[in-house]
């Protein structure tokens, strides 16, 4: 019992640092959210006022003449990319893993399941000087004009066709950057189920697709799920890829699919500069309300899928250690 | 779902010219669906890849190794140093934490303070990396003082390897059988030497294969060093508090947008030697793993 205590303290770092991280940032953020309320979450305008005045004091705290700080369109931006990301990345992620699971010739799966496994590992900056080079000049010179043109009719998807910086650029970058998580921990879920399920489905007659579309996957429903709720939580605090694709809009509501925005880990990053401008410190203050509400959406989403997880008496999954 | 699995019993069981028909063209099509999606993924993919380490590849030369950076031009030599220094720090600084959580949560799972370490690990992976470096620079940069700094950058660093490190040592001490701690404990060890001397050595490829993800992690992270490494084109001087220090994946970042071709080819390289270390540590934490699975069956 002796070394239970002396490593007790020890093993509590891990969870004690969750804990100072979303108290300390409460803390900090305190004075900005007094001074903000409600108005942070619904009104759309984050403006530092103006920096050269003297500072007044208003609702008890010292800020800048014409100081206002709401998040609305920061909130529009990290959701919207989100579902966009989320709603391309579970069919390709489970399209993947069926055909790396049963698809691919037998003497290529390791290969293939490797090489799926490693990009998971490739930085997001990675994927953002890829975003940045490769895909904004085709999307915005190219499939965007052309998208106007042919599925105009569509709502959100009627022009201008923007630069190529924006909603849906951010959003199928950040798909790219969750397709492999879901797709490895799918895929080894598949592989994990009772083999004689398999066999007697085949003994019926049915073909192998028949097989892995009506009784495999129903069999790892709870990983599916469970991986998309992850995969969102990563998406939503995806930071540098979405920096350098997403067009940092700032005030800015989208109003198709093409128009630049700006998501709450990206703001954070790209404004901390100027918000050090104000002497009053309430913008940094905010910036810290912004990074506080961040951490509790991820919380309450990975909250959700671990508790998923758990209750579900669904062993935790080893393979994917990113989870 | 439903309906498919009835389409396909009505089919095997009364087969008709129509339902063979509508059975052959759900298969042919959901493979080919399947067959799609993954070579979009995979070509995406290899398009990252060759871009990185093609132009990567052009963008390397000796000056890279041996300068440092001037400007928007000469070498890598000072942000190469700032990432060695920056994610060994990290690393060795969630080590002992990290492991001993993961020792608690394999083997003291009775209480309350194990599921409580357990929760808050698993939500603290999914914190993204942006509010941990956030927090650090509120506590640690303008808070103490210490300003942008080598410290505060590997405190950051340190929190977000925490739960990889966890983690994985939790589960492979799970994966040491039972039988082997009732071996020692027939020997009249107790449990702090049962752990320490048969479990963690037993465990220890599986645990070094949890500290090299949480490497390239750390290597490849660029959002919480922004505002707590901040950057430096000197070589850092060994100071570990008020003294800025440069890092590969700023280069990478803050060099593209740069107008110069100089500050390109500085990025690309940046990019071509984040993403090789990566994906070799990758390579060799498989190595290790698959040598332990074989390990495993001999035993």
């Amino acid at each position: 019992m002796a070394f239970r205590r002396l490593i007790a303290p020890l093993a509590s770092i891990v969870g004690l640092s969750l804990i100072v991280i979303v108290v300390f940032l409460g803390v900090y953020a305190w004075p900005a959210i007094k001074f903000n309320g409600i108005h942070f979450l619904v009104d759309n305008n984050w403006n530092l006022g103006s920096l050269y005045a003297n500072p007044i004091v208003k609702n008890g705290q010292q800020i800048l003449p014409g100081a206002e700080y709401g998040i609305l369109f920061l909130i529009a931006g990290t959701l919207l990319s989100t579902f966009i990301a989320v709603l391309i990345a579970v069919p390709f992620g489970v399209g993947s893993a069926m055909f790396l699971a049963e698809g691919v010739p037998a003497f290529l799966r390791p290969w293939l399941s490797f090489f799926v496994e490693l990009l998971a590992a490739i930085p997001s900056v990675v994927f953002g000087l890829w975003g940045y080079i490769l895909v904004i000049p085709f999307l915005g010179k190219h499939l965007f004009p052309f998208m106007v043109k042919h599925f105009g009719f569509i709502p959100f998807f009627s022009g201008p066709s923007g630069s190529g910086y924006g909603l849906l650029t951010s959003g199928l970058v950040l798909s790219l950057m969750i397709v492999p998580l879901i797709a490895a921990t799918v895929r080894d879920a598949l592989v994990a189920r009772p083999i004689g399920q398999r066999e007697a489905a085949l003994a019926l007659g049915a073909t192998r697709f028949e097989t892995l579309w009506s009784v495999e996957l129903p069999g790892v429903r709870r990983v599916i799920i469970a991986s998309t709720i992850l995969a969102t939580g990563r998406a939503l605090g995806e930071t540098m890829a979405v920096l350098m694709v997403s067009g940092n809009a700032l005030n800015y509501l989208p109003t198709n699919v093409y128009t630049p925005i700006s998501t709450m880990a990206a703001f954070i990053v790209s404004q901390l500069d100027s918000a050090l401008e104000d002497p009053t410190g309430m913008a940094v203050r905010s910036l810290a309300e912004v990074a506080l509400v961040l951490c509790v959406i991820s919380m309450i989403v990975n909250g959700i899928a671990r508790l998923l997880l758990y209750f579900s008496g669904q062993e935790r999954m080893e393979a994917g250690a990113w989870m | 779902m439903d309906v498919a699995v009835a389409d396909v019993r009505t089919a095997i069981v009364s087969p008709t010219f129509g339902r063979n028909l509508r059975r052959r063209i759900f298969n042919g099509l959901g493979w080919g669906l399947c067959a799609l999606t993954f070579l979009l993924l995979g070509g995406a993919m290899l398009s990252i890849l060759i871009l990185v380490f093609l132009r990567g590849f052009h963008a390397l030369d000796l000056k890279v190794f041996t300068h440092v950076t001037e400007g928007t031009g000469g070498g890598l030599l000072n942000a190469i140093e700032g990432t060695a220094v920056m994610s060994f720090g990290g690393i060795l600084l969630a080590i002992p934490p990290g492991i001993a959580a993961g020792i608690y949560l394999a083997e003291f799972r009775r209480g309350f303070l194990a599921p409580s370490i357990r929760f808050l690990s698993d939500v603290l992976v999914g914190v993204p990396s942006i509010v941990v470096g956030y927090f650090a620079y509120v506590t640690m940069v303008v808070g103490l003082g210490w300003q942008f700094s080598v410290a505060a950058a590997s405190i950051a660093l340190a929190i977000i390897s925490l739960p990889y490190i966890t983690r994985t040592t939790e589960v492979a001490l799970r994966q040491v059988p039972t039988t082997l701690r009732e071996a020692g404990f027939a020997l009249g060890a107790n449990t702090g030497t049962v752990i320490m001397r048969i479990c963690l050595p037993m465990a220890a490829p599986s645990i070094l294969t949890g500290i090299l993800l949480a490497l390239s992690i750390s290597v490849g992270e660029t959002a919480p060093l922004i505002y707590t490494a901040g950057w430096s084109s000197y070589m850092w001087t060994g100071h570990l508090t008020k003294e800025p220090v440069g890092y590969l994946t700023y280069v990478i970042w803050a060099f593209i947008t740069e107008p110069f071709e100089s500050a390109h080819a500085l990025a690309y390289a940046a990019a071509f030697l984040v993403t090789f270390f990566v994906l070799l540590i990758g390579v060799a934490a498989r190595i290790v793993l698959y040598r332990r699975a074989g390990a495993n069956q001999r035993y």
